[in-house]
């Protein structure tokens, strides 16, 4: 007997064949690990760039690292441009869990800004109320007006259907020019585009307020801000995985069929996800300004609604992942910076992106390496 | 060289996948024109032997001998070289192109002008010659299914395939698309084509195999038993390892009140055209009553109504006397559907992945999906977690549910074990009223046998089950009473009757019009 090979046989092939299988199960480390693994190739790729445009990798690296968490200063920045991030991420992740896709996070961090000044500016309390009453006034403006700017799409999707994705995108160019029409007229000042500074009873105390009992705390310019994106994500997360409401949002989120068999009520849930998400968003809106900017202005965010996108993604859409991811992003923001203003920085943060997401394949796949035995 | 008198051969194939043994020196041939069976529970390797046949996978040992000789295959390309062609039970066909096209798609010829009207009648022909009769020139997305899947046997005729391999070809055919399947099954194997048929439908590889060859967990337990020699309960011994009950015992029980009552019910489907046209039916307490009809004839759409999930136009559901849904009934969905899931009725969807479960979350989350609402799963806003998960447990041994752990994503479940979570669920809550949908479709002997046992269980506690099926043999069995439903409109309702008789019925003549007497009248 011969052994008949078809023609495609005698074409050289590689000794290895690489095969991806799906994996039936997912042990509780793995993602964990591969995303670990993802972030360490990106570097590595990103060192590489760094050495084609004439740079040392290793020091630009431990250089990025110092500058954002080198010593308790910049720990302290990178935790402050972390803070709108982890609650933008929040509101992302909440929607998304229930497949409701918000782009408009980014509009409703503006109309939270706007809610919040108003407060201020308008201004409904007077400027010397104390703290105690200002703060909670802004808090609860700042998620009721991110919640406003998310109950429109919201009803919308859930009553006529209408596209959030389209829906919440073009709210986004109202809210700023909404925001553009009090500045640049009713609350101008002096004819620039900025209202006049707030009072201090309207800034979230920050640490350096307390130099005078910690001296460390000199200069430091994280604030309060962060204590209420660390409560949201807790309370989001209880919320998803603990609650009834939590449950409906995950499963009208999987399968909405299944949703409705159970009895769940997907128009109500839409709305009140919507408006939930748009509040948390507003939330960072409130703590931006009211934490960092004082005043209320046009360039307050540099995109931190569409980054709340991305964060929610790689914290894999889980509310306590949400606050580590936005950590990295707000060190990548601060230390791409001293390396230079836009460029390679921002090349990196796209191969993180990038390695991060295509890691998701060994999450549910497993690698096989084949060998071809050598034929003579 | 051999003697030429196999088609195909596998000598001692063995695969292994991480963990499993998928198949173990597997022996298997196939005979110059014949239909030869591979008969199998899910996962007990059929899929994995013809892909190794087809070049999919490669196997870890064995060999393959086509013809008499032995040959070694990397791609299902090498394998139609070979002239083994195989119709996998999904299509690969493009919707948007034409049976002509789709054929051709992929080969060396035509190369740049199609001449498209030249090559329909080359196919037109070819369909002819082996009773495949489909319009080569219209586009795939308006051919039914039974069509598209003709399409997919042209395409490996078209090719050269001597051999032709269908994966569980009736799973996604209408009854009587598979009666036209297997005609068009017996004029291949008589014009000389050799056919693998795999499935896991008894009846069905009696049929139309002449021989069989049957796989249990990896491992052949009969090699190429002649048809005219075996029986369906030595086939379902050979593929479970056990004596499977195919009748099993039924009690004498004397049905009790009346628990649903549907009145003068009309609907419309999802194309908004009358689906339902005046149904009227009761099942009783401790009574199965089966749905006997042709899918799509307003079964789908009564079960909705019942449970719901769909409004109906004129007419009303009572559930224990009490009216649950009627006309122009102005609450929302989502209230009435829990109202009825409160009043104790059990739903079995007809979908299993669709909407009788949620694919990502986790076998507990589906076990409670019915039960979150009310304590004590639920603890105010909250959801009692641990309570949750030692329910979840009970219900895994209770019902014999085989995962990894509780917190698996029901997606990694096989069919049946998703049945089974259903059922489990369903069955917990103690259901007054239960409406199943083809609960044991789609499903290995084993586990069919499994459900039924179930649904008589019900019975027997004084469940009222309305029971709808598309097999016949099922519904007989099963039920103490039928309806037979046909264009949304009840012919009539029978206790016992011939087949002959039902068949009449389901094709649209009324009870009243037969002139022979079967059962009773309402």
């Amino acid at each position: 007997m011969t052994v008949v090979e078809a023609p495609a046989e005698r074409r050289w092939r590689w000794p290895i064949e690489i095969r991806l299988e799906p994996r039936l199960s997912q042990p509780a480390w793995l993602g964990f690990g591969v995303s670990l693994g993802a972030v360490a190739l990106a570097l590595v790729l990103g060192g590489v760039v760094l050495k084609l445009v004439g740079g040392d990798p290793v020091r630009a690296y431990l250089y990025m690292i110092r500058a954002s968490f080198g010593n308790l200063g910049v720990i302290s920045d990178t935790i402050t441009k972390a803070t709108p991030l982890i609650l933008v991420g929040l509101a992302c992740a909440l929607a998304f869990r229930m497949r409701l896709w918000n782009i408009g996070a980014e509009g409703q961090f503006f109309a939270g800004a706007f809610g919040a000044s108003a407060v201020v500016l308008t201004p409904l309390l007077a400027p010397e109320t104390p703290s105690i009453w200002m703060i909670p006034a802004m808090i609860l403006a700042g998620f009721v007006a991110g919640a406003l700017w998310g109950f429109l799409p919201g009803f919308l999707k859930a009553r006529y259907n209408v596209n959030e994705i389209i829906s919440t995108l073009m709210m986004n160019y109202i809210a700023v020019a909404w925001n553009n029409f009090f500045i640049f007229a009713v609350w101008t000042e002096g004819g620039f585009q900025m209202s006049r500074v707030f009072p201090k009873t309207a800034w979230l105390p920050r640490l350096a307020d307390y130099a005078k009992e910690i001296r460390e705390f000199r200069g430091l310019t994280a604030h309060l801000g962060l204590v209420i994106g660390l409560l949201a994500a807790v309370i989001v997360w209880w919320v998803l995985f603990r609650s009834k409401w939590g449950y409906e949002i995950r499963l009208i989120g999987d399968n909405p069929k299944a949703a409705r068999y159970a009895g769940v009520n997907i128009v109500r849930n839409t709305v009140l996800v919507m408006m939930l998400s748009g509040g948390l968003a507003g939330l960072a809106g409130m703590s931006e300004i009211s934490g960092v900017v004082h005043r209320l202005q046009g360039a307050i965010s540099p995109g931190y609604g569409f980054t709340g996108i991305i964060i929610a993604w790689l914290a894999k859409l889980n509310p306590l992942a949400v606050i580590p991811v936005s950590v990295l992003f707000g060190a990548l923001i601060l230390a791409g910076r001293e390396i230079q203003p836009s460029g390679v920085p921002k090349m990196i943060q796209g191969i993180v992106l990038v390695c991060l997401i295509a890691s998701e394949l060994m999450i549910r796949n497993r690698i096989r390496f084949i060998f071809r035995p050598v034929r003579s | 060289m051999v003697v030429e008198s196999h088609a195909v051969e596998m000598r001692g194939v063995t695969k292994r996948f991480p963990g499993v043994l998928a198949n173990d020196a597997v022996d298997f041939d196939l005979r110059q024109g014949e239909v030869h069976a591979l008969l199998g529970e899910n996962g007990a390797g059929k899929s994995t032997l013809v892909n190794i046949l087809t070049g999919l996978y490669r196997p870890d040992s064995g060999a393959i001998l086509v013809r008499g000789t032995p040959v070694s295959f990397h791609s299902p390309r090498d394998a139609i070289r070979h002239g083994i062609g195989m119709v996998h039970q999904h299509f690969m066909l493009v919707p948007t192109q034409t049976a002509t096209e789709n054929i051709l798609l992929g080969l060396s010829e035509p190369r740049f002008w199609m001449a498209l009207s030249r090559y329909n009648q080359v196919i037109a022909d070819l369909g002819e010659q082996f009773g495949l009769t489909v319009d080569p020139g219209v586009k795939i997305w308006q051919l039914s299914v039974g069509e598209q899947q003709r399409v997919e046997i042209l395409k490996m005729l078209y090719r050269g395939a001597q051999v032709l391999i269908l994966d569980e070809p009736t799973a996604v055919l209408a009854p009587q698309e598979v009666e036209e399947l297997f005609k068009t099954v017996r004029s291949m194997a008589q014009g000389g084509k050799s056919v693998v048929f795999i499935s896991h439908k008894l009846h069905e590889v009696l049929s139309i195999a002449d021989r069989i060859t049957v796989l249990r967990k990896g491992k052949v337990t009969a090699s190429g038993l002649n048809t005219a020699g075996t029986s369906k309960a030595e086939l379902a011994r050979l593929m479970v390892g056990r004596e499977v009950l195919f009748h099993l015992e039924k009690k004498q029980r004397t049905p009790g009140d009346v628990v649903l009552s549907v009145e003068g019910v009309q609907a419309l489907n999802d194309k908004g055209l009358p689906a339902l046209r005046g149904v009227s039916l009761t099942v009783r307490s401790g009574e199965i009553v089966g749905l006997v009809g042709v899918a799509g004839n307003g079964q789908a759409e009564l079960a909705e109504v019942i449970t719901g999930l769909r409004r109906l136009t004129s007419g009303s559901i009572r559930l224990h006397g009490e009216v649950v849904v009627q006309e122009r009934e102005t609450r929302r969905d989502d209230f009435l559907v829990r109202r009825i899931i409160d009043s104790g009725v059990a739903h079995i969807p007809e979908d299993r992945t669709h909407v009788g479960t949620a694919p990502n979350l986790s076998v507990t989350d589906n076990l409670i999906m019915k039960a979150y609402r009310q304590p004590p799963v639920s603890h105010g806003w909250s959801i009692n977690a641990s309570v949750a998960r030692s329910r979840a447990e009970s219900l895994r041994s209770e019902y014999d549910i085989m995962t990894p752990s509780v917190e698996t994503p029901v997606r990694h479940l096989s069919g049946g074990n998703l049945q089974r979570v259903i059922l489990a669920r369903e069955i917990s809550a103690r259901p007054r009223l239960m409406v199943a949908m083809q609960p044991a479709r789609g499903l290995d002997v084993g586990a069919i046998e499994g459900v039924r046992r179930l649904l008589l269980e019900q019975r027997e506690e004084g469940a009222a089950i309305l029971l709808v099926s598309e097999e016949l043999e099922e519904l007989m069995e099963l039920s103490d009473r039928m309806y037979v439903l046909y264009a949304g409109e009840v012919m009539g309702e029978v206790r016992q009757a011939d087949a002959a008789t039902i068949g009449l019925m389901m094709t649209g003549t009324r009870l009243a019009d037969l002139s022979v007497s079967v059962g009773t009248k309402p």
